[in-house]
């Protein structure tokens, strides 16, 4: 059957089994809004600015492990989704962006709304494609879904000329697609992971460093189970928390910048790593040279460049993660060696000294609101069973400190990229795709402004999310560094006239509220979760020195912290 | 240490600048690159020769292969190899004394004159680096007008070979 690309493009999305597409409309690609508008399937959300669009997308894909799908027209709607797509490439989440591109003939010319789209979005994506021909329309859309999915998931972005998609040809759902040049590993290598297993049999402190791998990899169950099965202490990523269950004694918390004494602690001490699913990032090792320093290191990643690159291991395994730890457990069943008890309950008397140092204890005395009593509190109301989103600086550390997060896909922030802007749009986005559960945005008075306009969205698609703003007057994090490292010169990091974000939410349409002293946090919380269908905006003004704790300083080692 | 890596990628629009790309972002030093369609015209071919230690290299070649252009590729450093790079030199070459200097230098080096008028000649070469690099330096008496090199590329030796 013959149509235009603009159906074509929406027929694709159809049979792919996109419901969800996030997008804002504009003269590249109103032939792709028309063909939408004659459809129902695929339901389009008009977010209020491009970013949010593949922010919201992205935390779809975060939470449901299925592809978040963006549509934006030519020039500056896909500038304004570059920040959007460079925070999920950094974090290794499966996108598709849909760029709207001016008419073939015209590329080149400097033709209004005309960017370079495949050029400026090639250093932060998977794979990027330019469709010329309308009969390459479909497949090339296969390939971005196929590319996007699998390996080491990653935005692809594909940018469609608007004569493209007036042009006809006749359309085939293409059910498959191969490709000579990609082939992504899945199976880890047998004898690396019977070796890995027998290093993890023999060791005699040994602990595993997990990261967004566990979690993108759906392999929270296969880790859960290794680790349980060994005894081990389990420590987290940012990215990786909720891959293994925070409330768990075997947990020693996250690790890294601001991780807890006892995880940087075991890292610093532990004489057998073992990482998935994690890439040694500056923010997790500290010093290069002081990480791990007398360990012996497994390390297993989809992506073969990830290993060896920060940190030379010894048993690199390249595969799946998922399948890996199915092996390894299997592998594990089947020795008759068991891990070293003795050796076992030494390390773990050695941790829970660590662990009693109480590194994460704050004043709860203080008359001011502290903001990890906000993020305790809302652990406590929620029954640890919310989504949280966050944005990006002090209260995204306090959330992932704070939150125990038992379960994946629950955890949802801009960890490689750090976007200021992300948590609201982001939270918008897990909505969508769980309408019924519980959906809270820890943000700061910084952050949210950078996407403060979708609180119209909000309203528009009637998302009863709940804003945790920890408003402290400051840029924190800014403010902790040049308190900690630049003799307190406060440059910059203050604001003044903060919006009065009780009459914002009002005047958005939803329900705003204003706590300021520590003996209301808790009732405030619970009346605002009752709201099951409306926003509820909370401002909660906390202590403006209060700093996140522990800290290592940039170039420090591990066990160099900064403790109260 | 030097490397000559090749690589076989898709013959496709923007190929060449994700590779290139890769090398500015990530500040790997390219110290020639090579590219052209091979007898498969959906396949180019593309020779490249950088430096570094042994785990940049390492970390280039994993992100070589992760571009999705990026069919196979081949460390022909790692293995006995043939390289070769063309050059063609202009040079004055005026008083018959000169031209007779300069066409026996062209025959040592086994160049050849492929242009010829009243003020100059235009010599090309193939060879290794050294060997272009020699001539150069023999040629330093003349007053060299123009020097271009197409930069190396190169084959494994013996049956190994670089295809699907």
């Amino acid at each position: 059957m013959e149509l235009t690309g603009a159906d074509i493009l929406v027929r694709f999305l159809q049979d792919e089994g996109v419901d969800h597409l996030f997008g804002y409309p504009g003269g590249a690609v109103l032939h792709i809004y028309d063909a939408l508008y004659r459809q129902e399937q695929v339901k389009h959300v008009l977010v209020r600015h491009e970013q949010a669009a593949t922010h919201a997308a992205d935390a779809y894909a975060r939470s449901t492990g299925k592809p978040g799908v963006v549509l934006v027209t030519s020039g500056p709607g896909a500038t304004n989704a570059v920040t959007g797509i460079a925070t999920a490439y950094m974090d290794s989440i499966p996108m598709v962006v849909i760029t709207g591109q001016v008419n073939s003939a015209l590329i080149g010319n400097d033709a209004f709304q005309e960017v370079d789209s495949v050029g400026i979005t090639r250093p932060c994506v998977k794979h990027n494609f330019l469709v010329k021909d309308v009969r390459d329309l479909a497949i090339t859309m296969k390939k971005a879904f196929y590319i996007a999915t699998t390996g080491r998931p990653g935005p692809v972005v594909v940018d469609i000329p608007k004569d493209v998609t007036a042009e006809r040809t006749d359309y085939v759902f293409p059910k498959k697609v191969t490709m000579r040049s990609y082939n992504p590993v899945v199976k880890g290598h047998g004898g690396q992971i019977r070796k890995a297993v027998n290093m993890m049999l023999s060791a005699k402190r040994p602990l595993f460093y997990t990261g967004g791998g566990v979690v993108q990899g759906n392999a929270a169950k296969g880790l859960t189970e290794l680790a349980h099965r060994l005894g081990f202490p389990v420590t987290n990523t940012s990215m990786g928390l909720g891959g293994f269950p925070a409330t768990d004694q075997q947990f020693v918390g996250m690790l890294g910048m601001h991780g807890t004494y006892e995880a940087n602690m075991s890292v610093s001490h532990c004489d057998l790593l073992i990482a998935i699913g994690a890439r040694f990032d500056d923010r997790v090792t500290g010093k290069i040279e002081k990480f791990a320093p007398s360990a012996r290191i497994i390390h297993v990643d989809i992506d073969p460049a990830s290993i060896s690159k920060n940190v030379k291991v010894d048993v690199p395994i390249v595969g799946d993660v998922n399948t890996v730890l199915k092996v390894m457990v299997k592998e594990l069943e089947q020795s008759e060696r068991k891990p070293d008890g003795e050796a076992l309950a030494s390390w773990w008397q050695q941790i829970e000294e660590w662990r009693a140092r109480d590194c994460l204890k704050y004043d709860t005395t203080s008359e001011r609101i502290k903001p990890q009593y906000v993020i305790e509190t809302l652990h406590k109301v929620t029954k640890g069973d919310a989504y949280v989103t966050s944005d990006v600086g002090q209260h995204q550390m306090w959330a992932a400190q704070f939150y125990k997060f038992d379960k994946p896909r629950r955890w949802i922030n801009s960890g490689g990229l750090g976007t200021m802007g992300f948590g609201l749009p982001a939270a918008m986005g897990v909505q969508f795709a769980h309408p019924k559960a519980t959906v809270a945005c820890i943000t700061g008075e910084g952050s949210i402004q950078m996407n403060i306009q979708e609180l119209s969205t909000c309203l528009q698609y009637n998302l009863p999310l709940k804003i945790i703003c920890l408003n402290n007057g400051f840029l924190g994090m800014v403010r902790q560094w040049q308190e900690f490292f630049y003799e307190e010169r406060y440059s910059h990091s203050y604001m003044e006239s903060l919006p009065d974000f009780v009459k914002l939410a009002e005047a958005y349409g939803h329900i705003g509220m204003q706590i300021e002293r520590p003996e209301d946090v808790e009732g405030a919380l619970k009346e605002a979760f009752k709201h099951k269908d409306r926003l509820v905006f909370m401002n909660f003004l906390t202590d403006p020195k209060e700093n996140v704790y522990p800290m290592v300083p940039a170039g420090a080692g591990l066990d160099e912290m900064i403790l109260i | 240490m030097r490397h000559i890596i090749s690589i076989l990628m898709e013959n496709e629009a923007g190929a060449l600048s994700r590779v290139a790309g890769l090398f500015s972002a990530r500040g790997y030093n390219i110290e020639s690159l090579t590219v052209a369609p091979t007898e498969d015209a959906s396949l180019s071919r593309l020779t490249l020769v950088t430096r570094g230690s042994d785990e940049i290299i390492e970390q280039i070649i994993k992100q070589l292969n992760k571009l999705v252009d990026v069919v196979k590729l081949l460390d022909l450093t790692e293995g006995p190899h043939i390289e070769r790079e063309l050059m063609l030199i202009k040079v004055m070459a005026e008083s018959p004394l000169q031209r007779e200097e300069i066409k026996r230098l062209a025959d040592i080096f086994r160049g050849n004159i492929i242009d010829v008028n009243e003020v100059c000649y235009t010599i090309e070469l193939t060879g290794d680096v050294q060997k272009l690099d020699a001539f150069i330096d023999t040629l330093k008496q003349a007053d060299i007008l123009e020097t271009v090199r197409s930069g190396i590329t190169g084959i494994a030796r013996g049956p190994k070979s670089l295809n699907l």
